[in-house]
């Protein structure tokens, strides 16, 4: 299968986009507790707390299918107290799982960029562990326009 | 091999927190799609990332289907010594690529 170029011209997008189209049967029957429960996995038994984390991302998305995210926690990353991974989750696309991030000191900085699709207007909560063993997080409600779902 | 497009200082001094951007060229199928016939076409994502500085893995990211086509992955490191700093993109299929950046540091 050819790779796409970088740069995508707008007919690509358009059928790119058509990776979400859903049908009735995959929706899934109760997010918000599987959203729970992914965020439950990644932190182990340790309470999350919110705060600390900051998830940065539109709150109105024009395009679902290319979504800017950025992820900064509040963190010296000194080898006595340092984030140990970060992870990203969603309430409403096919899969809870949108990336996760392990960081070290050497990263001198806890800040991740990346871009996600986004299926529909959603929760989206990053994750962050810290080497003091304390798990926190940040939960924003993202807006979608075009959806990554698009009827072909 | 896949296209990138790598942005990173060729020059740091000792102890600067550096900012690596980088971006590859990969269609990240979801295994969600059908083509024209209504086959499903299989998934074939770039699942992992990993930065090493010199031996020592610094930085690494696990990929899943939601993350946008032509993944932008950017973090930073700490320019501790000159070296050799190697990205590496594992995937579906096989998929393999491996980018090396010379890092000076003064």
């Amino acid at each position: 299968m050819s790779v796409p170029p970088v740069s995508l011209d707008r007919r690509q997008v358009l059928v790119i986009g058509a990776a979400w189209t859903l049908p009735a049967a995959a929706q899934p029957a109760d997010p918000v507790h599987d959203l729970e429960a992914a965020v439950r996995g990644f932190a182990g038994s340790a309470p999350v707390r919110q705060g600390r984390v900051t998830l940065d991302i539109a709150p109105l998305v024009d395009n679902g299918n290319t979504v800017p995210v950025s992820v900064t926690v509040d963190s010296p990353m000194t080898e006595q107290d340092h984030v140990q991974a970060i992870a990203v989750f969603n309430e409403r696309n096919p899969q809870r799982d949108v990336a996760s991030f392990v960081l070290t000191p050497r990263c001198g900085r806890a800040r991740v960029d990346t871009r996600i699709r986004l299926a529909t207007s959603q929760k989206l909560v990053a994750v962050a562990r810290l080497s003091d063993g304390s798990v926190w997080s940040h939960t924003v409600d993202v807006v979608v326009t075009l959806a990554a779902c698009i009827e072909s | 091999m896949a296209r990138t497009l790598i942005t990173a200082p060729r020059t740091a001094r000792r102890g600067e927190v550096i900012e690596i951007r980088t971006l590859i060229a990969h269609a990240m199928e979801t295994g969600l799609r059908v083509d024209a016939e209504g086959r499903k076409l299989p998934r074939d994502i770039i699942h992992r990332f990993t930065c090493r500085y010199g031996d020592e893995l610094v930085f690494s990211a696990e990929l899943f289907a939601a993350v946008a086509a032509n993944p932008y992955i950017a973090f930073s490191t700490v320019a501790t010594a000159s070296g050799t700093l190697s990205l590496t993109w594992e995937g579906d299929n096989g998929f393999a690529h491996t980018e090396t950046l010379a890092l000076t540091v003064t």
